[in-house]
């Protein structure tokens, strides 16, 4: 891999690995079994440099912002190493918020330009707030021939003769503004700098490396921070392979690994628990000799891989499972939201290590990871190379606030100083989960400060987002909460939200208010939607500018009823 | 072409045939993760058994933002 010390920005490390290893694939693109792009690095670089030409003829200048909404496919990669190339800041959206989401995001980090794919643009144009986006240069993957883009390019035609200048960025210079959190209360855009992304991809890689010849398939969100680092900046400086795929049905993800013979893929817990889920009806519906077999391997293996993984021994024991993985698998990486333990060992015991770890995006990527020496299904792993962690105000069991220290947190939170004062302390920032360190120096996660859920398929949820979906909901007063937020609990998963509902003098909840409820909730994303109501006979307690104190009101709650008061929606 | 009616009859004898629920207990306008009882990823399973059956290729695009019987229906009428 390159040496990444030596550089200080990200455009500039991508610009040698195209050159280093021009002639190893760095990208495939598939779509059910059809290969759509198969490219090497110097493909990747011709198609990549005329887009960056254009960009600087159109006055995209260093610093600009460069919004991409689309989902995993070539195009965003390309689409991003030109804006590096062009000392660009990139601004990655989830693809999965509504139109008025991305126009709001649009609006907030001020982007110059946005690369969106078609059916997405789509949406954008036909939301009624349309006429209000200030985005002047819309590029447009995938459109049709002769389709309306209301004034944007078409992204393939976008592109010009002639060699473009590189702009070499500093270190401190901001390298991407990625959100956290969504729109409906106050959207956090944390400012990552060159370095975070240097920094972080260099401890990654020391603990799990890649190079020529490692495919790793990318199907976690690129916008995501684990997936912008390990499906694209940490492939393509170790000269390693990105597949992509277009669709992510269950059976289309398990052939993929057959056919490319995958070696590294990150996954959220919910889709680990789904590959688990359809091994165990295998291994369920093996007749009777055959289990005791498998059952006697998964046996040998589990005793002769305790003290560190033995992939090849584990494909000899195992080789009918290692086969349906495609036979190269080194290691499931997952995070971005809590794993049941049993589930990482049951893949450890059939010689499949789960790298499961923990951070957040104002950290860059990832804090700690199982090193695998031993594993530790129990944990979310140690500390990387350059991160220091500080459990704040531990309680008798050594449980408290996790702080972290590293070259890898951001810069601040995009024009948000009050936010960036309270989150940064004395260069330490503050996590808001609960943890604690074992003997051995792993950390072990407990729970939250902060009011917010992350749900299994990796998404942080913000009460205050999901709240202005019940706006006109006829009652006197409701709020959205974490329900470990309001009911604290030493341990993750399974985490929910709960509407409050505070409703008008002799106002009944009945079935009429319940069903004005359900359909205002299903409004939402399935993933946002609040998963029970509590009916509080209190006036909410609220600040001089009638914002409710919702630590208050939490507490209150609290004292007066349990979480078994919670209504099911 | 088949009419958009026995389109939307068949996803819902499908869908409860698949993940074992009486027939009778799905209506068109329910929210098919509740009904179902499943999360998003077993979404994605049902829609691989409707485009086998019906001979049709859905992005899974089409999916975002639909939750009910009836949606799905359009967008897989649409394609037919």
């Amino acid at each position: 891999m390159l040496d990444l010390r030596q550089y200080t920005c990200l455009g500039a490390a991508l610009r040698d690995a195209l050159d280093r290893f021009s002639s190893e694939v760095c990208l495939i693109e598939a779509d059910r079994d059809r290969e759509k792009v198969r490219l090497t690095y110097s493909d990747f670089k011709e198609i990549a440099l005329p887009l960056a030409r254009a960009l600087e003829d159109a006055d995209f200048d260093p610093g600009d912002r460069a919004a991409i909404i689309m989902t995993n496919q070539s195009k965003w990669l390309i689409s991003a190493y030109a804006i590096f190339y062009c000392g660009g800041v990139i601004v990655p959206l989830d693809y999965k918020l509504s139109a008025a989401e991305h126009l709001q995001l649009l609006a907030h980090c001020k982007a110059k330009v946005l690369v969106v794919e078609y059916y997405l643009w789509l949406a954008i144009m036909r939301s009624p707030d349309f006429h209000k986006i200030a985005t002047k240069m819309v590029l447009v993957t995938e459109a049709p021939l002769g389709a309306e883009l209301a004034g944007a390019f078409r992204w393939e035609d976008f592109k010009r003769k002639g060699a473009p200048d590189f702009v070499m960025r500093q270190k401190e210079d901001i390298a991407c503004i990625v959100y956290s959190s969504g729109t409906g209360g106050r959207p956090k855009g944390c400012v990552l700098t060159h370095e975070n992304y240097l920094e972080q991809c260099r401890s990654l890689t020391a603990w799990y490396p890649f190079w020529p010849g490692v495919r790793y398939l990318s199907i976690l969100p690129t916008n995501h921070a684990i997936d912008f680092m390990v499906g694209f900046i940490g492939p393509f400086v170790c000269g390693a392979c990105v597949v992509h795929l277009r669709t992510l049905r269950p059976e289309l993800v398990r052939d993929a690994f057959l056919r490319y013979r995958i070696t590294y893929v990150s996954l959220v817990p919910m889709i680990v628990k789904n590959l688990e889920r359809g091994l165990r009806t295998k291994f369920a519906e093996l007749p009777g000799w055959k289990r005791a077999f498998l059952n006697a391997m998964i046996a040998t293996n589990k005793m002769l891989t305790r003290r560190r993984p033995r992939v090849r021994l584990s494909r000899m024991l195992l080789p009918g499972v290692h086969r349906a993985f495609g036979g190269e698998v080194l290691a499931l990486i997952t995070g971005g939201a809590f794993i049941e333990p049993s589930t990482m060992q049951f893949f450890y015991d059939l010689g499949i290590p789960v790298a499961n770890g923990y951070g957040l995006t104002e950290a860059g990527t990832a804090l700690t990871l199982n090193d695998l020496k031993p594993f530790r299904a129990d944990t979310v792993g140690k500390p990387l190379p350059g991160v220091e962690l500080r459990i704040l105000s531990p309680d008798a069991d050594g449980v408290g606030e996790v702080a972290v220290r590293s070259k890898t947190v951001m810069s601040h939170y995009l024009d948000d100083p009050e936010l960036t004062l309270e989150t940064i302390v004395d260069g330490w920032l503050l996590t808001g989960d609960l943890g604690r360190f074992d003997r051995s120096g792993h950390l072990q996660l407990f729970g939250r400060k902060k009011n917010m859920i992350v749900t299994e398929g990796g998404k942080n949820i913000y009460p205050e987002d999901v709240e202005t979906v019940f706006d006109g909901l006829p009652v006197k007063e409701y709020s959205v909460f974490a329900g470990n937020y309001i009911w604290p609990k030493k341990e993750l998963g399974r985490e929910s939200l709960v509407l409050v509902l505070r409703l008008e003098q002799n106002q009944k909840f009945d079935s009429k208010l319940q069903e004005e409820v359900s359909r205002q909730n299903r409004r939402l994303p399935d993933f946002k939607r609040v998963g029970g109501y509590l009916i509080w006979d209190k006036d909410f307690p609220r600040t001089a500018s009638m914002k409710i104190k919702r630590q208050i009101l939490a507490e209150e709650i609290a004292a007066a009823t349990d979480r078994g008061k919670v209504v099911a929606l | 072409m088949q009419t958009a009616e026995k389109t939307l009859d068949e996803i819902l004898a499908l869908a409860a045939a698949h993940f074992k629920v009486s027939r009778e207990r799905l209506s068109p306008d329910d929210d098919f993760f509740k009904a179902l009882g499943i999360d998003s990823l077993q979404t994605l399973d049902l829609l691989t058994k409707l485009e086998n059956h019906f001979h049709v290729e859905l992005p899974d695009y089409e999916l975002q933002g639909v939750s009910d019987f009836r949606t799905l229906a359009g967008k897989i009428q649409a394609r037919l």
